[in-house]
């Protein structure tokens, strides 16, 4: 990797200041910068290190019953925070089905939400890629994809966002908190991750030298937590990106759905908010023809970027998968393998 | 078997020590990071030499931007095919069975992407990393050859190393018109690399034209003589250090461009210089399993016999050298069969060239065997282990030799009890769990050859009644520190922990290669034999002194139990080493024995390794994620030396099926010829929640011919056999016959 100077400010201005040089990077956990430094793919020439800065990792809830969460609050903190738990049940499911432990022991709030597509094309600084450089081309394109995009791709971009925390935060209204040279802005976590279009390929809404200092949950999104699920299918059991995933979230009124909320995931460069699926469902009963019309909706206007008409399909199976189960109820501990379609019944044993 | 084996003089047993269940010795030393490997070595003055991967797949580089890699900070030289220092051995050359054509810069073709294009030479690391980056290359590119449709066809000159391209027996056009039903059985197995946990690594260090090697390696003796022809110097000039490997899996015995490069780098600026791969330089230059296209069609008779069996495979190879995936002899040396016909053709493609990767041929071919059984035994209407025992071979097929030993009938037996197969539906997708998954169950055959090598050892006891064994043997995991010293114990009749055991290094006598699932039987064979000649020795003295009350022993003979000589006729007579020792006035009493395999065994017996692999897998009836969740597999290897280590070793080796059969695959793009997924996100390997039950049961035999100890190898058995019971299992849970390995979700969507 190149050289590059390291500095490890003492508070949030004076990283901002560091960080709005040219070239300067956050680094928070590392899981994600430090690869794309070694594979060649980003060179910063000074990295600026925001992991001792105080304050940024608390979780509290505030005077509006909104839930803050602090941008270097460790994944598996957060994960296993009892009371965030309880509440937002999808997100804490959703964040143990990432990665592996050590990977979710390093890696942050913030820095999740600032991740990389894991497209090869991108990671290959032999290949032309759009989001590398702008304008290089996109080798993706009649390339091997398998697991590209379905829904909001261009000819400038075909990636998918690879988070699965991201997919219920962005059914749930999360709003991001920034901070930067300018002061500090909010932005809703649906609009934070921007769509390729016909000459951009989208990415991240962070100007120079902002970071994002929180994450912000309405205190309505609470209202879910008794039928909430993520799903997420993949090709490993564990320790593997999803082929795809889907946050279904209901506010039951009796045996009606009063209120859905439903985000797919890896099907297109953001977290996909399914809201034609969401008014579908609302005042709806929860059954499977129902359930199969959402699905349907929410996939509408998919089409495949490549070899991966199988994802448009699968997409309607998993999300009606998981409205399915999120209408049974979020179970009472967490599943042994969250997300996993291997998730057994409560409380027995994943290794069977 | 018997568990004293007779030696002239002075009998030994084999029993005290070998059999028992002792814990890897090397253990606590890994698990606490004591182990040094060889990238653990820091030598004062050390260089750090990182090569620059090709970025295209074929063609040549044009450019390289030496001025500015020379510049930056840290970096003390460059080679490229312009500077590079002479070689005493062209690296196109295949002056040993065992060379492969490596790049070493002897010129600036590209011939696969990921070879090595440059070498930078660094005070740091991270200097020779930015270094190798800063070359920036630039290419003349060809269009890359990679896939089964793009690249040439061609008739290979051997399968693996020196095996047969084409095999047959009986008259198969007979067996053919002989059937009731035929079925033919598509199977695409992928290209695999072997990423052991440890990169390949090595530090090189020179003393005027003495040469310290730290290097992972499988095959001290041989690769420190393949080495030494590189850099014009005897063997015996080169030390080569190899006390531990993070796994080798095949891909660790051949010299490699990189290596070379390390070395000469090291001569050249008289300074050692350490290189260790990146994980995605894994994916080029060290080798990789070719990717196979097999066709196996079986005749079977109205009794679900075969009639006819042909295995045809097609099997990549690099476009400038040649290891091809001998796939169809798999079928050879299994089910009865009164025609065999087996034919391998390659296919040229412009990637790395491929290599031995644990169960070469035997694991593609097998899975391809496997699938191929299961689908005729559906079409017979038979449950599948009902139609591989109507195909039993009480005979070797391919030569009509008797078997050493064959308990594979016991395998399929146990194994079956042990999972429960009797309860087996013959129907597909009729099995579900409490979930509502799919539930399917599925069987196949694992066997492997019982191979022996040579091998050399010495056994020096001493005065005080301990004793020192030597062999260059090879711990790369799985366990040899431990069977060895075990073997080599019996065989000086001491308990293990008065015996020091030195092994790892080419300053040993020679321990042949760690491989082909024969180190335990050849490097055993070696220090076993090494033992009794001390013990013969020991006798000899004890024997004919009227001092010792062993005296005029030697008619009814002696035996060595725990430091003792005693007489085999008469329990009160016996005498402790170091007394027999220290009365002949000796400080020390050295034995050496060979290992290996008396060429007439051959020409007698067919000689394997046999189990059974029953597999469970459940499959979402909507999504299609599959999940294995339960392997039992029964094997029979005749004497095991440590039950708890070859239960290590057969279990990975299921492991390494389940990850054939599901996971692993070097996907390409087709247009560069570039891997997409050169990294262990991208290829997958199981993690633990991928196999939540895997058990391997140790099933009886004797084997009083495979080589003097009984012994047959459990390294590569494991794999073969699991492929196809997974595949098979997955069949019967959805009935959906998947073509392609591994088995992915949408190949199952429907």
């Amino acid at each position: 990797m190149n050289l590059f100077d390291y500095v490890r400010p003492a508070s949030l201005s004076e990283a901002i200041a560091a960080g709005s040089k040219p070239g300067a990077a956050y680094l928070a956990g590392g899981t994600n910068l430090l690869d794309l430094m070694k594979a060649g793919v980003a060179h910063p020439g000074k990295v600026v290190d925001i992991t001792r800065l105080p304050g940024l990792d608390r979780i509290e809830t505030l005077s509006d019953g909104s839930t803050r969460i602090g941008a270097m609050v460790r994944n598996s903190d957060l994960a296993r925070d009892p009371s965030f738990a309880a509440s937002f049940p999808a997100v804490a499911e959703a964040l143990l089905s990432g990665a592996s432990a050590q990977l979710r022991n390093a890696a942050t709030v913030g820095g999740n939400l600032m991740q990389r597509t894991r497209c090869p094309y991108f990671y290959d600084p032999n290949s032309a890629c759009n989001r590398r450089e702008s304008g290089a081309g996109c080798d993706a394109i009649g390339g091997e994809t398998h697991s590209h995009a379905v829904l909001g791709w261009t000819e400038t971009c075909i990636a998918t966002h690879p988070s699965d925390f991201c997919v219920p935060l962005a059914a749930l209204d999360a709003v991001v908190e920034m901070e930067g040279p300018d002061g500090t802005r909010d932005v809703p976590l649906a609009d934070f991750h921007m769509l390729p279009d016909e000459t951009s390929p989208g990415g991240a809404d962070l100007k120079p030298g902002e970071i994002i200092t929180a994450l912000r949950l309405p205190a309505e999104a609470a209202a879910f937590a008794g039928n909430s699920r993520y799903l997420k299918l993949r090709e490993r059991t564990s320790y593997a990106f999803a082929l795809v995933s889907a946050a279904a979230m209901l506010r039951m009124d009796g045996d009606t759905i009063a209120e859905a909320h439903i985000a797919l995931g890896a099907v297109a460069a953001k977290p996909w908010r399914a809201s034609a699926a969401e008014e579908l469902l609302n005042g709806a009963t929860p059954d499977a023809e129902t359930f199969a019309r959402a699905a349907e909706a929410a996939l509408d206007g998919a089409r495949p970027s490549g070899d991966n008409a199988h994802k448009i399909d699968l997409a309607k199976r998993v999300l009606t998968r998981a409205l399915t189960q999120a209408a049974a109820g979020t179970p009472d501990r967490m599943p042994a393998l969250p997300a996993s379609v291997f998730a057994s019944v409560n409380g027995a044993s994943a290794h069977a | 078997m018997p568990d004293t084996i007779l030696m002239p003089a002075g009998h030994v047993r084999l029993g005290s020590n070998a059999g028992q269940p002792m814990t890897r010795r090397d253990g606590i030393a890994k698990v606490t990071g004591a182990a040094t490997y060889a990238a653990d070595n820091r030598p004062d003055r050390l260089l750090y030499a990182v090569y620059a991967s090709a970025g295209i797949a074929r063609g040549r580089v044009a450019k390289l931007d030496v001025d500015t890699a020379r510049a930056h900070p840290g970096v003390v030289e460059v080679y490229t095919p312009e500077n590079r220092p002479a070689l005493e051995q062209d690296p196109d050359e295949k002056f040993h069975m065992f060379a492969w054509r490596t790049e070493a810069l002897q010129n600036d073709s590209v011939r696969y992407a990921n070879q090595p294009v440059a070498l930078v030479v660094a005070e740091t690391l991270e200097a020779a990393t930015e270094g190798a980056r800063l070359l920036s290359p630039e290419y003349e590119e060809q269009p890359a050859r990679i896939g089964f449709d793009n690249g040439e066809i061609y008739e290979p000159g051997s399968t693996g190393i020196g095996g047969a391209v084409t095999f047959s027996k009986g008259d198969i056009e007979a067996g053919r018109k002989a059937a009731v039903r035929t079925t033919e059985t598509h199977i695409d197995t992928p290209l695999q690399y072997h990423n052991a946990m440890e990169p390949h690594a090595a530090v090189a260090e020179w003393d005027g034209d003495l040469l310290t090697l730290d290097c992972p390696n499988q095959a001290l003796v041989m690769a420190r003589d393949m080495f030494a022809k590189y850099f014009g110097i005897p063997g015996e000039n080169i030390t080569l250090r190899s006390p531990y490997l993070g796994g080798g899996f095949g891909s660790k015995a051949i010299p490699i461009g990189p290596y070379i490069l390390a070395i000469l780098a090291a001569r050249e600026l008289d300074r050692p210089v350490k290189i260790a791969l990146r994980r995605d330089q894994m994916f080029g230059p060290v080798g990789h399993r070719g990717g196979t296209r097999q066709v196996v069609k079986l005749g079977t008779n109205a009794d679900g016999q075969l009639t006819a069996l042909e295995h045809n495979a097609t099997s990549t190879t690099s476009s400038f050298d040649e290891f091809i995936e001998g796939a169809g002899n798999a079928s050879h040396n299994l089910y009865a069969s009164p025609a065999i016909s087996t034919a391998h053709k390659g296919v040229r493609m412009d990637t790395g060239t491929p290599g031995p990767m644990r169960a070469p041929g035997e694991a593609s071919g097998s899975a391809a065997l496997e699938c191929a059984m299961d689908e005729a035994a559906e079409a017979a209407g038979l449950d599948p282990l009902e139609f591989r025992l109507r195909n039993y071979s009480e005979t070797d097929p391919a030569s009509g030799k008797p078997f050493s030993s064959k308990a594979l009938r016991e395998c399929y037996a146990e194994g079956a009890k042990r999972f429960g197969w009797a309860t087996r539906p013959l129907e597909p997708g009729t099995m579900r769990d409490e979930n509502g998954h799919l539930v399917g169950w599925g069987v196949g055959t694992s066997l492997f050859p019982a191979p022996m090598f040579q091998a050399l050892a010495t056994a020096t006891l001493r005065a005080d009644g301990t004793a020192t064994v030597a062999t260059g043997g090879v711990d790369m995991g799985q366990g040899a520190w431990t069977a060895l010293a075990q073997i080599a114990a019996d065989g000086l009749g001491l308990p293990a922990e008065r015996v020091e055991f030195l092994a790892g290094t080419s300053l040993q006598p020679d321990g042949g290669v760690a491989g082909g699932s024969g180190h335990t039987a050849t490097a055993g064979g070696a220090l076993f034999a090494a033992g009794s000649d001390a013990i013969r020795q020991l006798a000899e003295l004890a024997t004919n002194d009227p001092d010792s009350p062993l005296f005029g022993a030697g008619n009814a003979g002696v035996e060595a139990r725990d430091g003792r000589l005693c007489a085999a006729d008469d329990d009160s007579r016996s005498e402790a080493y170091e007394d027999i020792l220290a009365r002949a006035g000796l400080t020390a009493l050295e034995g050496s024995g060979t290992g290996g395999r008396d060429p007439s065994i051959g020409e007698q017996w067919a000689m394997f390794s046999h189990g059974a692999v029953f597999a469970e897998v459940k499959v979402d009836p909507e999504l299609y994620q599959i999940r294995v969740t339960r392997l039992v597999g029964a094997f029979a290897a005749g004497r095991i030396i440590n039950p708890k280590l070859a239960q290590s070793q057969l279990t990975g080796g299921m492991i390494w099926g389940l990850s054939s059969a599901l996971h692993e695959e070097g996907i390409h793009d087709l247009r560069s010829g570039r891997l997409v997924n050169g990294d262990f996100a991208g290829y997958h390997i199981p993690v633990n929640a991928d196999a939540p039950s895997v058990e391997a049961l140790l099933i009886d035999e004797e084997d009083p011919y495979v080589n003097t100890l009984g012994v047959k190898g459990v390294g590569e058995l494991g794999i073969t056999g699991t492929v196809g019971a997974i595949a098979n299992a997955v069949w019967h849970a959805t009935g959906t016959r998947v073509r392609s390995f591994p088995i992915h979700i949408s190949a199952l969507l429907k």
